[in-house]
């Protein structure tokens, strides 16, 4: 069994990325939790501590206003109408596509297509580029700490071209291994699709510097930016990268609305996803013609209201400030890894030096889905199973881990809470 | 806690520190392979089965403590059972952890079931009825086909 186990607290508090912020700035942010109505409820008669972040998180009074505004006063069809509501409708989803190129640091609010979520938009790249592009013999370069999301799809995919999907392996401590990368790398690479961090290990993948070395071989380069995007500022031109896809919901946005990003070029050349109302520009019954990126990969009626409250979180982030989130969140991931450190028998699976505020664990002796049925009943919500990442676990040689994801509206209190119910965990296994 | 206790019973938890026939089966004719693969439980099922009677039951296997007590008891449970006996205890087991919360097991049903009672507090928690119904799956599978793998899902 492979498990990675820190054995003091001293490496364990996993060296901030940048200086952690005064205890003041702490305050603040915790102040921010008055803005999620759910953080106020209770569950099982006890104040709800939320750690399940990595799988969705909760949504400000901002993001529920912008649902319920939508519904009262804008409602309409976009693209379509000539009268004045219809035009609202289109400009207010405009504007949140305007909204989140500007958040990721996009070239052009063109370039940003709304989807379902991440996973539609790797399906996306890998059904419209992956089946135009990819041929016999090419290789597709995964890091081996993909979430499922980002490896079905490119199999589906070099199933039906003959392309040839290559694992990148990642080390013990969950950093992937650049070595490995470099040497896998060749003229055979059309494309590296990887994780800008890992929701099963936290470990902040070095996308930039992958991006360089993919593209010196005339790679493109896929990024997940699902667990990115919510917690750190992103610049897509800083990176270099050629997609990038992220979920609504896991950044305080609605379920059902996310977007992929790709330069106007990559998205000129590419066919169609899904067709239908408004990706075209004439149809006839011998042939259609498409209409100009984004909508030609926006086919029917988009998610109107969710691109519109995706928007408003995005407006609600900004003003927090994703450095203040940072390294808000950094904090409290150095805090919950020494306390949980301190619980006999308790291992963190995923020790990168550059790491988000996710942590993984196992406790001797004790199945992670019982972890997770214990502290439910003390009102702590925390992931268990594999995360949709099944070659992790089979890295690890383990079947599952318990996981705790972090938010910035996150507390201290809420560490100390989880901390006290794994107590009670060891107290029935004891 | 009180909702906890029924279902981390001290039997159940006796059980999944010393899981009973948590062995391979000499001479077994029957086995199959239980996957749960919502959280990675498995477990392989061996039975010796003569005469319609089964005579040894063993298995191996990860699970969680719910799904390694479930298997544990059950193989004590079925042992010198008749096939035929198998499938009505099956059916009860099983009507007894999807039960719904507010309607009391029977006396008549906890008495048949035995010691197996002690899971009615599962159908408390429903997203852990898989982990208690896993071996029982199995166990069905590898009567019915002797060498085919079983899923929950």
């Amino acid at each position: 069994m492979n498990r990675p186990v820190i054995e003091n607290s001293a490496s364990a508090a996993a060296a901030p990325r940048r200086s952690p912020p005064s205890a003041n700035s702490v305050f603040d942010m915790s102040l921010l939790r008055r803005d999620f109505p759910i953080l106020q409820t209770q569950v099982r008669g006890k104040p709800l501590v939320y750690l399940d972040n990595a799988a969705t998180s909760q949504k400000p009074n901002a993001v529920i206003a912008a649902i319920t505004r939508y519904y009262s006063h804008q409602n309409a069809n976009i693209h379509r109408g000539v009268y004045k509501l219809s035009a609202e409708a289109t400009t207010a989803y405009e504007n949140a596509r305007e909204k989140i190129a500007r958040f990721i640091d996009a070239p052009a609010a063109e370039e940003i297509v709304f989807v379902r979520g991440c996973t539609e938009g790797i399906n996306l790249v890998a059904h419209s580029w992956g089946l135009g592009n990819l041929r016999a013999g090419d290789e597709i370069l995964l890091s081996g700490m993909e979430h499922h999301s980002n490896i079905v799809p490119w199999q589906l995919a070099a199933e039906r071209t003959g392309a040839k999907i290559i694992p990148v392996p990642f080390k013990q401590n969950g950093e992937l291994d650049m070595g490995r990368l470099a040497e896998l790398l060749s003229s055979r690479t059309r494309i590296v699709a990887i994780t800008h961090i890992s929701n099963a290990l936290g470990t902040i993948n070095p996308i930039q510097q992958i991006t360089a070395m993919a593209h010196e071989h005339g790679a493109l380069v896929l990024v997940d930016a699902a667990q990115s995007v919510p917690h750190m500022a992103i610049s897509a031109k800083r990176i270099g990268c050629d997609f990038m896809a992220f979920s609504g919901h896991k950044m305080f946005g609605p379920t059902g609305i996310g977007a992929v990003w790709a330069r106007k070029s990559l998205w000129d050349a590419m066919p169609p996803y899904q067709s239908g109302g408004d990706m075209i520009r004439t149809v006839t019954f011998e042939k259609s013609t498409w209409n100009q990126v984004p909508h030609k990969f926006e086919a029917g009626t988009p998610d109107i209201c969710g691109a519109i409250a995706l928007g408003a979180a995005v407006d609600y982030l900004t003003a927090v400030g994703m450095e203040n989130i940072e390294s808000a969140e950094q904090d409290l991931l150095a805090y919950a890894q020494q306390k949980l450190l301190s619980i006999d028998g308790l291992s963190i699976v995923g020790t990168a030096a550059q790491k988000a505020a996710v942590v993984s664990f196992t406790m001797k002796g004790i199945h992670p889905h019982d972890i997770g049925t214990i502290v439910d009943e003390e009102g702590v919500a925390i992931r268990t199973g594999h995360h949709c990442c099944q070659p992790v676990m089979d890295f690890y040689g383990i079947p599952a881990t318990a996981r705790a994801s972090l938010a910035f509206y996150n507390t201290r209190e809420d560490i100390d809470r989880l901390a006290a119910a794994l107590e009670k965990v060891k107290e029935v296994f004891a | 806690m009180s909702d906890l206790r029924d279902l981390y019973q001290q039997t159940i938890l006796d059980h999944t520190k010393r899981p009973r026939n948590f062995h391979e089966v000499a001479g077994a004719n029957y086995c199959a392979h239980g996957h749960n693969p919502l959280c990675g439980d498995k477990l392989t099922l061996y039975l010796k089965i003569e005469n319609n009677v089964i005579r040894d039951a063993g298995f191996q296997g990860t699970g969680c403590a719910i799904s390694t007590a479930s298997a544990s008891m059950m193989t004590e449970a079925i042992k010198g059972k008749t096939t035929g006996e198998i499938e009505p205890l099956f059916e009860g087991f099983h009507s007894m952890v999807t039960a719904p919360v507010n309607v009391e097991p029977g006396e008549a049903k906890l008495e048949f079931l035995g010691k197996l009672a002690v899971f009615s507090g599962v159908r408390e928690f429903p997203m852990r009825v898989k982990c208690a119904t896993l071996a029982w799956h199995t166990l069905m599978a590898a009567l019915k086909d002797g060498h085919g793998a079983v899923s929950t899902e």
